[in-house]
């Protein structure tokens, strides 16, 4: 293996430096210290409790949430990296293919006329009928070229996005509210059972794209190269395509639709660490949960309400996005 | 050395919902250790011929046999431990290490869901010094020069551990020290490794020089077929390719000069 800069580190250890800071900020400010001490309590329970009023603010509403928002930087960040890879596409990620589209359409279908329906059970099936249709209708005699996938998935996209607009038109006006409010992107719901739900669904998506994650290397040579290196490329594009709409789904139901997260973080990784997808893999997780933490965490204190972080992710990413074409994308591109 | 290790045995190939066959009825061997290539013009068939070795396309007849065992049927796993492919230089999607990058011929070695293991890098390694760019190691494989990334896909083919190698023209991009460079490194690979070496060729001179048994494919059919002296002469050029040329006894080879027209 090669020497692990301290970079590799500090990616690694992003998301808890992230989520320690994104507990002690907030309306109500507790000491840093304070976080450490509460937590540790929590987790071993010789160190003393606190009795404090805080404990309840640190662990009943800003640890679920900052959990949350950790898990959801994971499934976006870690898909968008293995469908880059998969698709040896940089402009790909499951908002682009279509797949958070999807996932939006079961959840607002779910909320508005299908309440006994859990949403993550809706936004599975509908996130993943999206981006195979995406795959197949780019996939011309079993190969997939860049330009036609990304204007298929704009299409699905589009056409998943109409169809939620009507459930939209047609639900009621007090459904209506909250299908609006979850669809800009909120973490403002956390509850520590959104993140068991969360936390199961995610993990089973990403586990296989991080167990699996060395053959994404072989993969992005383009589908006759990983054939003739041995890879049976029909059946593990659709445990990758499987797994990261998986992820999302679940992700999209607990959160809406975030952009720019799993478009922005693994080019950005790349860019630091290179291309080997056994590193950019987990550190695009790492990457992704840090940033959505620090995302919500300016969503709950810039103003006295609670910006839906959709609107932050893309704000702050747009113009990165374009400081990074500029500057190091042909780099990281290879040309 | 010198036994048949490879066949292809009436290979039959047309595009699907297409009535021109592309391939009509292949069949050739090739040795053990020695370099057999395979000439002909564009749209003759070569690519195709590959491409339905790696099974990547189909034939609608036909087999192709390494020891004696069809590889047609096998898996992709099992099929790239006897066959490896060195591609026509491809427009690389990221900028691996050359070291990662030859790492990706263990894919077949290494499980679904495991990284390569010390004895993957060993052999990466090996493959690396055995090609001769170690000094190249580290380097983004993007920011190297053609003919040095074309000896990268050798290297990355030989860590694939497969007694044959398939190479699609590996000179067709490289200026003409380095075709000669890569084409002697892979003729002293095949030697000294004892690998079956198929490839390639538009160059009949370079045929010529590095082949030990040339096939001349026209039109999907064979041509010609046997010692490149032998399918590399006057007659079979004129015929296949519709040129005049003067094959010319050089030095112990021969050597083939198109006859045009001197304007002074």
């Amino acid at each position: 293996m090669k020497t692990k800069s301290p970079i590799y580190l500090l990616i690694l250890i992003s998301p808890f430096l992230a989520g320690w800071i994104a507990i002690f900020i907030g309306a109500y400010n507790v000491s840093p210290l304070m976080v450490l001490k509460v937590i540790a309590g929590e987790i071993a329970p010789f160190f003393g409790n606190p009795d404090i009023p805080e404990r309840a603010i640190i662990l009943d509403i800003r640890l679920p949430r900052v959990i949350l928002a950790g898990l959801v930087g994971i499934a976006l960040s870690g898909s968008g990296v293995t469908l880059q890879g998969i698709f040896r596409n940089p402009l790909v990620d499951p908002f682009i293919l279509g797949i958070s589209a999807g996932a939006a359409l079961g959840c607002a279908l779910s909320v508005g006329f299908f309440p006994e329906i859990p949403i993550q059970i809706m936004a599975f099936p509908f996130g993943i009928v999206a981006v195979i249709l995406a795959y197949t209708i780019a996939s011309t005699q079993g190969e997939v070229s860049r330009l036609p996938l990304i204007l298929t998935g704009v299409i699905i996209s589009a056409f998943f996005t109409a169809m939620v607009s009507i459930v939209k038109f047609l639900v009621d006006p007090h459904k209506l509210q909250s299908i609006v409010f979850w669809l800009m992107g909120s973490f403002s719901l956390s509850d520590w059972k959104l993140v068991k739900i969360a936390g199961a669904g995610i993990i089973a998506g990403v586990l296989p794209i991080f167990l699996m994650r060395w053959r994404l290397n072989a993969m992005s040579m383009g589908e006759d190269e990983a054939k003739a290196l041995g890879v049976n490329v029909k059946r593990e594009r659709i445990i990758f395509i499987g797994a990261s709409s998986l992820a999302v789904s679940i992700a999209v139901s607990v959160s809406g639709i975030i952009g720019w997260v799993g478009l922005m973080v693994p080019h950005l990784v790349r860019m630091l660490i290179g291309p080997d997808h056994r590193s950019l893999v987990p550190l695009s997780m790492a990457g992704g949960a840090a940033f959505m933490i620090f995302a919500d965490t300016i969503a709950r204190n810039l103003t006295n309400f609670d910006i839906p972080v959709g609107i932050i992710t893309a704000i702050t990413g747009a113009p990165f996005f374009v400081y990074l074409m500029k500057k190091g994308g042909r780099e990281s591109w290879g040309r | 050395m010198g036994e048949i290790m490879l066949e292809v045995k009436g290979l039959h190939f047309r595009h699907q919902h297409t009535e021109a066959d592309v391939l009509k009825g292949i069949a050739f061997g090739a040795n053990m250790g020695q370099i057999t290539t395979i000439l002909g013009p564009n749209g003759s068939g070569k690519t195709t011929i590959f491409k339905c070795m790696a099974g990547i396309w189909k034939p609608q007849r036909g087999k192709v046999f390494f020891d004696g065992k069809d590889i047609l049927d096998l898996s992709w796993e099992k099929r790239a431990k006897i066959l490896a492919i060195v591609p026509q230089e491809h427009e690389p999607p990221f900028p691996y290490t050359v070291l990662d990058a030859v790492l990706m011929g263990r894919v077949s070695h290494v499980g679904a869901f495991s990284s390569p293991s010390k004895y993957d890098y060993l052999k990466a390694e090996e493959a690396i010094e055995t090609v001769g760019i170690a000094h190249l190691k580290e380097k983004a494989y993007t920011k190297i020069s053609g003919g040095e990334r074309q000896l990268v896909l050798v290297a990355r083919a030989l860590a694939q551990e497969a007694p044959v190698m398939l190479l699609d023209e590996p000179t067709s991009h490289l200026d003409f020290r380095n075709q000669v460079l890569i084409l002697s490194k892979v003729r002293e690979i095949a030697r000294q490794k004892g690998i079956t070496v198929l490839m390639t060729l538009h160059d009949p001179n370079l045929a010529m020089v590095f082949s030990d048994k040339a096939v001349m494919v026209n039109e999907g059919c064979i041509a010609s077929n046997g010692t490149p002296e032998s399918v590399i002469t006057e007659d079979n050029l004129k015929r296949v390719y519709g040129i005049d040329v003067a094959v010319i006894n050089w030095n112990g080879t021969k050597v083939v000069c198109p006859r045009v027209e001197r304007y002074d």
